[in-house]
């Protein structure tokens, strides 16, 4: 049976590992590359970089700790944040990443999605979307969720499940679906969302913002529909370790990989 | 020195790293002549079954006379599907035919309806195996140990299946025959289990 994956998110910034609280008050975390080999030997199913500052001329350090974390891993291995461009994302991909990530980007030039695609495959292509709940919609009692770019500082006239659908008919192999309200506050993730992204594209979603307790974990694989959920904050501070949340997982019945 | 055939269907560095990993060393050949003096040949690939076409006919046949010849031959990921006769993906290209049957789609009820259970294409993510019999690749490994899948399209379970796994359906995830074996799933990015099976083979060349 596929298991759900567990994912870390390590977002960097100036080469260190830093985390905020709704995108905003980093504090550092510590060293890429300590952190990935950490994870590897817990047993993490993949390891996202997030370049949560990425600059034009910041793609050189960005190669720089693709490629130290990449030194420490046999798993896929993503990158996101400041993949602008064709060229952005082949560097990510030349230094070692298995996937690039698009954000702003991809709401800016969505042709973007599909000519890395072709160039390297859907597997290689992920979407990011960063949404908020934006109310019910003025015909429904439905949550409706807009869609942020620019780290959550810049609104958007997209929806979050009309984009992702957008995005998958474009080329994306996955999505990467963060919910900017639950972001590291540790309230758990926000369920209806991941669900209704999840159930309106048949590509793999992986779940992000707000992981606190394992039990979040269970929440998001059962009633959000999550085929994947990532987290920075409880494991980079060693609150809670990555078998320990596997156990928790299997133990519920959860297929995971231990 | 073992080749690492590049043409150019997408990205070679995982592949890389992990047979430096295992002690290989590994050189990517200019012309289908050095085919001749590989100590084994690996064909990776992710992605669209179509850039299978890099391979030319020159490719084909001087990997070709090479297995015949009992060079150890790996097909990875698309490399597995290309062993086989061919793919829906892209019909129109042949494989290799070293292996009988050709790649289908994963089956998908699509979107809607039982949302929990149904299956999402590609199928992504970490997968267990079941052995149907003892292979020189999967040597070593438990069954039920997990490895990293991402594709759209499957063999059929074969004769010369030496793992499978199940995904809706059952399909190929390794085939050996001999000298010629293949891996659907991502050695180089399976952990600890990958680096072992990679191991295997290298120790066949």
């Amino acid at each position: 049976m596929l298991s759900k994956r567990i994912i870390a998110c390590l977002d960097v910034r100036d080469g260190k590992v830093v985390k905020g609280v709704n995108f905003e008050g980093l504090r550092e975390a510590g060293d890429p590359a300590a952190l990935a080999r950490r994870y590897n030997v817990e047993g993490i199913d993949e390891i996202v970089i997030l370049d949560v500052t990425a600059t034009v001329e910041a793609r050189q350090a960005r190669a720089h700790t693709i490629a130290a974390v990449a030194r420490e891993i046999f798993l896929p291995l993503a990158v996101g944040g400041g993949i602008h461009s064709e060229a952005d994302a082949a560097a990510a991909i030349d230094a070692g990443a298995d996937k690039v990530s698009l954000n702003t980007a991809a709401l800016k030039t969505p042709e973007l999605i599909t000519t890395l695609a072709k160039r390297y495959g859907s597997q290689a292509v992920i979407v990011a979307i960063d949404a908020k709940v934006a109310g019910p919609r003025p015909d429904a009692t439905d949550a409706r969720y807009a869609v942020y770019a620019r780290s959550g500082q810049a609104a958007t006239p997209r929806d979050a499940v009309e984009w992702a659908r957008e995005a998958t008919d474009r080329g994306a192999g996955e999505i990467l679906l963060t919910s900017i309200d639950r972001d590291g506050t540790k309230a758990g993730f926000d369920c209806a969302l991941t669900a209704a992204v999840s159930d309106a594209v048949n590509i793999p979603v992986i779940a992000s913002g707000g992981a606190g307790t394992f039990e979040h974990f269970a929440d998001v694989f059962r009633a959000g529909h999550a085929d994947a959920a990532l987290a920075a904050s409880i494991f980079h501070f060693n609150e809670r370790s990555v078998v320990e949340l596997k156990e928790f997982l299997m133990a519920t019945g959860i297929p995971v990989r231990i | 020195m073992i080749a690492l055939v590049d043409y150019g269907a997408g990205n070679l560095a995982s592949v890389r790293k992990a047979l430096a990993a295992v002690g290989a060393e590994v050189w990517t050949p200019a012309a289908p002549g050095e085919l001749g003096r590989a100590a084994g040949i690996i064909v990776p690939g992710v992605g669209h079954f179509d850039a299978t076409r890099g391979l030319t006919a020159d490719w084909r046949a001087a990997i070709a006379a090479a297995a015949a010849g009992g060079t150890p031959l790996l097909g990875i990921c698309v490399g597995l599907q290309w062993l086989f006769e061919g793919s829906e993906e892209a019909p129109a290209v042949p494989g290799l035919g070293v292996f009988p049957g050709r790649c289908g789609l994963i089956d998908s009820p699509g979107p809607k309806a039982q949302a929990p259970s149904r299956l999402k294409v590609p199928h992504v993510g970490w997968n267990s195996l079941t052995m149907p019999r003892p292979s020189t690749l999967m040597a070593g490994i438990a069954p039920g140990t997990q490895v990293y899948f991402t594709h759209s399209y499957a063999a059929p379970v074969i004769a010369d299946t030496v793992a499978s796994c199940e995904y809706g359906v059952p399909f190929s995830a390794a085939v050996e025959r001999g000298n010629v074996a293949a891996m659907q799933f991502h050695p180089e990015k399976s952990g600890p289990a990958g680096l072992r099976m990679l191991a295997n083979w290298l120790r066949t060349s």
